[in-house]
């Protein structure tokens, strides 16, 4: 048997199988849906959903990026305080690389802080 | 087996006779309304305090869910059983039918209440659509004023029965496996002052009033 050789093979056996039981409804109902079910679109059933209302203008609409602000923030003091407590703890035991890459990923973060300052976005308002 | 048009048609008491020595027969027909019929998506959308009771319904005391309905969709792409809960003002008839047009077939509509299936206590005023039949093919019509979740289950018990009842060949056959049935209903206009049409001629047609001389 080839899980002799290999006692993955069996898991390899199990994820097809897992993955065919997902597929294989989705496939018969799709096969379905193209063989047996009569096509009955209209104008109104093609048109764009809108809670009931006949939809105006264009919903190829820009959103705002403003929230990369808040993402900003979020890495300088949040996600950099959980790295700068390891690397406090074994700051006399570091390589010299692993101190320069710990440099360069401060000097990224520093980088966004000058620039949210300069923003503005650090003043209460 | 007796033949009946282009349509075979198992003899029930052959069936019956077979069920009670433990022999189960089935048809694809059978087959396919057993899975219609038990899970039947209904939409989300409520327009007045009839949808209380209908969401009340789907709660855990009454428990839409046992008969597979408990899906309310959100989009009228994924339901195909639209529950008209509450009074239909003229301002909102237009929607409701174009919600029901957006529907995929095969789509049903269980108008729940007094005022969905004639308008109610607001029968008389100027700005309340006197039943959705007027636009729309009503399956199941619910009296009450709201009529109580057991009246809702009930209803979708008297549909769930129909969509049984269906057969795939013949004259009753669901909406989608019959070319004729037409995909959408004309949607009403606001007029100068009522909406235009005051109903859809195809479906409804206002009852013939018989005087004696």
């Amino acid at each position: 048997m080839a899980s002799d050789q290999n006692p993955y093979v069996l898991i390899l056996v199990l994820l097809v199988g897992a993955a065919l039981f997902g597929l294989a409804p989705l496939v018969l109902a799709w096969v379905w849906s193209k063989k047996f079910s009569p096509r009955k679109p209209g104008e109104q059933k093609n048109a764009t959903y809108e809670c009931g209302l006949e939809s105006k203008g264009d919903a190829w609409v820009q959103f705002k990026a403003e929230y990369y602000l808040y993402a900003i923030i979020f890495l300088i003091f949040d996600v950099e305080t959980i790295f700068l407590l390891p690397f406090a703890v074994l700051f006399t035991r570091l390589s010299v690389g692993a101190f320069v890459a710990m440099l360069v990923f401060l000097l990224l973060l520093v980088e966004g802080l000058a620039w949210a300052w300069q923003k503005g976005v650090l003043t209460w308002k | 087996m007796a033949e009946r048009g282009a349509h075979v048609e198992v003899d029930q008491g052959l069936k019956s006779e077979l069920s009670k020595q433990g022999i189960f027969t089935t048809t694809l027909e059978e087959v396919y309304n057993w899975g219609r019929k038990n899970s039947v998506w209904p939409l989300q959308f409520g327009l007045a305090c009839c949808a209380i009771e209908m969401i009340a319904t789907s709660m855990a005391r009454y428990d839409l869910a046992r008969f597979g309905a408990e899906v309310f969709r959100p989009s009228p792409r994924q339901a195909d059983l639209m529950i008209v809960a509450g009074t239909v003002t003229k301002k909102m008839a237009p929607q409701v039918v174009r919600l029901y047009n957006q529907m995929p077939e095969p789509k049903y509509v269980i108008a729940m209440g007094a005022c969905a299936i004639s308008g109610g206590p607001f029968k008389q005023g100027y700005n309340v659509l006197k039943g959705i039949d007027r636009y729309l093919p009503v399956d199941v019509h619910i009296p009450g004023c709201p009529p109580r979740p057991e009246a809702l289950l009930h209803a979708f018990m008297t549909l769930q029965k129909r969509i049984g009842e269906q057969s795939l060949a013949s004259a009753d056959r669901p909406r989608h496996l019959d070319p004729d049935a037409p995909s959408e209903f004309p949607l009403p206009k606001f007029g100068e002052h009522d909406l235009e049409p005051a109903s859809n001629p195809e479906i409804w047609r206002p009852p013939a009033v018989s005087r004696e001389a």
